[in-house]
């Protein structure tokens, strides 16, 4: 592991970080996008980790970053899935384009 | 080459070749499954560079806690079998161009940065440790936001049950 160079994790996070945005703008199922936002969050975990390995190794300050976002992550995700079905059962589909009352 | 270099750039492959796969498939629970292999690979990815407790999390947190419950939505919420609406002409290129060219200027910012890799010794980064700077107080501790966090959390789960609970109306 010593061989692989930063720029290559760097390479990797950042095409998963924009694979995650491509499914936020296409997607419309909100179901869908929730799991793009996972990609887009775990994408920025790996480059938390990746600077905290090669460039600061003696702190651990990258850890604990990550370590939040993971904790931050878990409950976004629970609030937006209780948000999704709360809104399926008021308008019977978990369309963004559908669900338009707030809309001005 | 040695062989963890070949198996980091075989499950790097994976992670992207999967999460391409959740993205763009239009069977939502196929694009969950694919989702799961995924965060399983980048775990794969903290395992090799030496990352042990945070790739012990990915897996009991996304992979044992979110990736259940978006499957448990999924099922709640639609009908098995049915596709996924093809997305528009329109939006696929505007999405697509803007990915591209956020990737190609991220890139460009890469290969311009030369990052000065350190000789220094690095500190153990095992459980141990983390907890022990984790719960400090005096030296860099991080205790202050350990306990926001708990407090978000805890909100968190309150706010779940006040929105998705069902009133009964007599």
């Amino acid at each position: 592991m010593e061989q692989v160079p930063l720029a290559h994790l760097l390479i990797l996070s950042s095409a998963l970080f924009f694979l995650g945005v491509y499914g936020f703008f296409t997607r419309r199922n909100m179901i869908t996008m929730l799991m793009s936002v996972e990609l887009i969050l775990n994408s920025v975990n790996i480059n938390f980790i990746a600077f905290n390995k090669y460039l600061f190794p003696n702190q651990l300050e990258g850890i604990f970053f990550t370590l939040f976002i993971i904790a931050v992550a878990a409950a976004e995700v629970s609030l937006a899935i209780a948000i999704i079905i709360n809104l399926f059962r008021k308008f019977n589909t978990v369309d963004v384009e559908e669900v338009d009352t707030m809309k001005f | 080459m040695s062989a963890s270099t070949i198996i980091f750039y075989i499950v790097s492959a994976l992670v992207l070749v999967f999460g391409a796969m959740s993205v763009f498939t239009r069977m939502i629970f196929r694009a969950a499954i694919y989702l799961l292999f995924s965060l399983i690979g980048i775990a794969g990815i903290y395992i090799l560079m030496n990352m042990d407790f945070i790739a012990a999390l990915q897996v009991l947190i996304y992979v044992g806690g979110i990736i259940v419950l978006i499957i448990f939505s999924i099922f709640l919420t639609h009908q098995s079998g049915d596709k996924l609406p093809k997305p528009l002409f329109k939006r696929i290129v505007v999405a697509a161009g803007m990915s591209a060219f956020g990737l190609i200027l991220t890139l460009g910012v890469f290969y311009r940065t030369a990052f000065k890799a350190t000789t220094e010794m690095g500190v153990d980064h095992s459980a141990r440790n983390i907890g022990r700077q984790m719960l400090d107080y005096h030296h860099h501790g991080y205790v202050y936001p350990f306990e926001i966090v708990s407090f978000l959390l805890l909100a968190a789960l309150v706010g779940c049950i006040v929105i998705a609970v069902k009133i009964k109306n007599k």
